[in-house]
């Protein structure tokens, strides 16, 4: 297992678990981060702070911490 | 009908949820993930009878328009976008509360054909808060650009509910979609809704739930309240409380305390949430088909406007791009203007002398008032008629969240939300509505440091006014020479110092008074769409320009009948204006501007947009009359009131940065529900202006 923000460009995962809580968890799971959704990791921004994820076919742009409350393999 | 509630609970929300209704009329809920062209749709509709105002004690916009089909007519009510009724925004409370409360006798879902897993996932949603439901599959023809085929029918079998593929915004499809409201009214559709089914376990709960409530509460689905219940919404309950009598909320409470003990809500709420999407997801597998590769050339695009080397780069280009066309292209409308305007103030002048007019009437209403509003109009209007609609044009392209992604990590270091750079941009157009905009923000903390810094960016008041005197002072290097450069740099420059004021404003502001560290943030990147020409130009010309040379005119009005009395009201030797220039000189002098300038600033606190009239106004009163021909001649009035680069140049900085207008610090003051808060908001501009203001006087001086 490993956290997303770790994942390099180009790979595809599965989501494991996440570790948010409360809002954020609810907005992640709003979408779509849910257990076993496959997620592309796309481009990683200046700094590797903002990263872009498909995430169920749309575009989202996590920063690290938020990349790194969720769980993969 | 109407609800079961004790009329002392009566909130404004509920009461814009009782829409009055006729016979043949229908109350339609138009919901949506944001970015599925629900606005457009919505206009298709509805034509021009619309109407948009604030949710009642909300302050998220509603609209809400009319429209005719057949014998039956429609009352359309646009829900804020959502990408969930779990609410995690004041939006999504909103459209979850409408759907669940509002009556509605239908709920139309927009959906965008490019995505439509993360869609089927709201109408799942929507689908167990009513029955009425009516699936619109949007923005089919880039679904078509995609290669992406849409099998309808195998998804209106398996959801039971009717679906409309459109394309809103070509016009595609809506007879069919009104067509089958028609249907749906008049109860010739059968439905034969689907809806989830969770596990065993869950199912069960439900049931039991649903047997305790069944013979008290009927005015909402049981169903999906038990599903709340089980999955322990806190945030639903609080804002239910007031659409439920005291009994029924007594008892849905001890419902909720029996099902806590037993349940783990978090696992719930997250294997409710994972059974939704795999049944989005199977669906989607089923009846969609799609290239693996369609985000193909949004990377493309994307790899050039959001590199990490050439991102920002490129994005003071394009800025600096549009600042040239609009410098460039505003120079003969705006001569043209200015002649048409001077020859029709010649035939004004020989009717006022055909009549006998006193010379005093002839000086306020023409020479006072004609002349300056008329100056104003066309070294305002060409470059507003040229810079809205390409600043639309990139805003519809999908260009600000790109703008946000590059930025993100200044707005990070600044330890200021994500979410802040697309407050600012909306702040571009006014910054007003960019406060407003800072809703998005959850935590207090950020929002209040987006609050505080919005005003550093120039509205669509205070651009005209850089771009003129810009153009006015920096195009003209030498006499004949017309240089476009220069001025389009120089705006530039403006908007990237003000950037940079919000940054530090932002960093010291969070090492300060408001201490904290980012909170999280989700953004997404929406793909790049063909704008749409007309709506693009209606628009920018209608919402903006209109309403900003609107204001400027009208505030302008008095404003320049009283500069005009005042400038001609002599006591002594001295007219009232050059007593009250003469006061306030002194310090302006410091500022490296002069009396009347920062009169205008002074004056021009209800709108940005009139300091310029008044300014010109009170030099105009006071100076020699002059040849009018535009941009030359507005340069010549300027440098006869001992203007330099220096004045030109602290003048566009003070715009900049000086306090906010009366609507912004209101919108502070409404937004923060606090005096203190809205204080600060004025002073910190005031202060970061005149010291800026000092420091170029201070160093132009020195050389």
């Amino acid at each position: 297992m490993n956290y997303l923000s770790d994942i390099d460009v180009g790979k595809v995962v599965k989501v494991n678990a996440l570790l948010a809580k409360d809002l954020l968890k609810e907005r992640m799971l709003a979408l779509g981060l849910t257990k076993g959704t496959s997620v592309e990791v796309i481009r990683k921004g200046p700094k590797n702070n903002l990263t872009v994820f498909d995430i169920r076919g749309v575009m989202i742009a996590l920063r690290r911490e938020e990349s790194n409350l969720i769980m993969v393999e | 009908m109407g609800l079961t509630r004790d009329s002392s609970k009566q909130s404004t929300l509920v009461d814009l949820f009782n829409i009055e209704k006729k016979e043949n009329e229908h109350i339609i809920a138009l919901a949506g993930n944001p970015n599925t062209g629900k606005s457009t749709l919505f206009n298709h509709l509805t034509g021009l009878s619309q109407h948009t105002g604030n949710w009642p004690g909300k302050t998220v916009t509603n609209a809400r328009g009319k429209f005719k089909h057949g014998c039956e007519s429609y009352h359309l009510v646009d829900v804020p976008g959502a990408y969930s009724l779990f609410a995690t925004s004041e939006e999504e409370m909103v459209a979850r509360d409408f759907i669940c409360f509002g009556h509605a006798d239908a709920v139309v879902v927009v959906t965008d054909a490019t995505c439509l897993e993360r869609n089927f996932n709201l109408v799942y949603q929507v689908m167990e808060l009513t029955d009425n439901v009516i699936l619109v599959i949007n923005l089919m023809d880039e679904a078509k650009k995609k290669n992406i085929t849409i099998n309808k029918i195998g998804i209106e079998l398996d959801l039971g509910i009717p679906v409309v593929l459109t394309s809103a915004r070509n016009g595609v499809g809506l007879k069919e979609l009104k067509d089958t409201l028609n249907l749906v009214m008049t109860n010739q559709y059968e439905y034969n809704n689907k809806s989830i089914i969770y596990s065993n376990e869950i199912e069960k709960k439900i049931s039991y739930v649903e047997s305790k409530l069944e013979a008290k509460i009927n005015h909402i689905k049981l169903r999906f309240l038990a599903l709340r219940i089980i999955d322990g919404d806190n945030r639903f309950f609080d804002s239910m409380k007031q659409y439920f009598s005291d009994d029924e909320y007594e008892l849905i409470n001890q419902v909720r305390e029996e099902i806590h003990q037993e349940v783990n809500q978090e696992e719930v709420r997250e294997l409710i949430t994972e059974i939704n999407y795999k049944e989005a997801e199977v669906l989607k597998n089923k009846y969609v088909k799609e290239n693996a590769n369609k985000f193909h050339k949004d990377k493309k695009i994307d790899d050039i406007l959001t590199s990490r080397i050439f991102g920002i780069p490129i994005m003071l280009l394009l800025l600096t791009g549009v600042f040239y066309i609009t410098v460039a292209g505003a120079n003969v409308p705006s001569g043209m203007l200015a002649d048409a305007f001077f020859s029709f103030e010649e035939v004004l002048t020989r009717w006022f002398h055909t009549l006998h007019a006193p010379n005093w009437l002839h000086g306020v209403l023409v020479l006072g008032l004609y002349r300056t509003l008329t100056w104003v109009v066309s070294v305002m209007l060409p470059p507003m008629a040229i810079f809205f609609p390409i600043f639309t044009l990139l805003e519809d392209l999908g260009y600000l969240p790109r703008v946000a992604y590059n930025l993100d990590h200044l707005f990070k270091k600044a330890c200021a939300h994500g979410k802040q750079c697309l407050s600012m941009c909306m702040g571009f157009g006014c910054n007003a509505a960019g406060i407003i905009g800072t809703r998005i923000i959850e935590s207090p903390r950020e929002k209040l440091i987006a609050i505080l810094t919005n005003n550093f960016v120039p509205c669509n008041g205070r651009f005209p006014t850089l771009i003129a005197i810009a153009t006015v002072f920096f195009a003209y290097v030498s006499y004949g020479q017309y240089n476009r450069i220069i001025p389009a740099l120089i705006v530039t420059g403006l908007v990237v110092i003000g950037i940079m004021v919000t940054l530090l404003v932002s960093y010291l502001l969070s090492k300060t008074i408001l201490k904290g560290v980012p909170s999280s943030f989700t953004l997404e990147l929406p793909p790049y769409r063909k704008p749409q020409i007309g709506r693009v130009i209606y628009t920018s010309i209608i919402d903006r320009t209109i309403f900003v040379l609107g204001r400027a005119v009208l505030v302008a009005i008095p404003a320049g009948i009283i500069t005009w009395i005042l400038g001609n009201t002599f006591i002594g030797d001295l007219s009232v204006i050059q007593y009250i220039a003469n006061f306030l000189d002194p310090f302006a002098q410091l500022l490296g501007l002069d009396g009347i300038i920062l009169m205008a600033f002074i004056l021009g606190l209800p709108a940005n947009e009139i300091v310029i009239p008044i300014l010109l106004m009170a030099y105009l009163s006071t100076s020699s009359m002059i040849e009018f021909d535009s941009f030359d001649s507005l340069r010549q009035v300027l440098v006869n009131n001992n203007w330099t680069y220096l004045t030109a140049l602290n003048v566009m900085l003070f715009s900049l940065l000086h306090w906010p207008c009366s609507t912004a610090l209101l919108t502070i003051k409404k937004e923060t529900g606090s005096w203190k808060w809205t204080c600060i908001g004025f002073i910190i501009p005031t202060v970061i202006a005149i010291i800026v203001c000092m420091m170029t006087t201070g160093i132009y001086h020195l050389f």
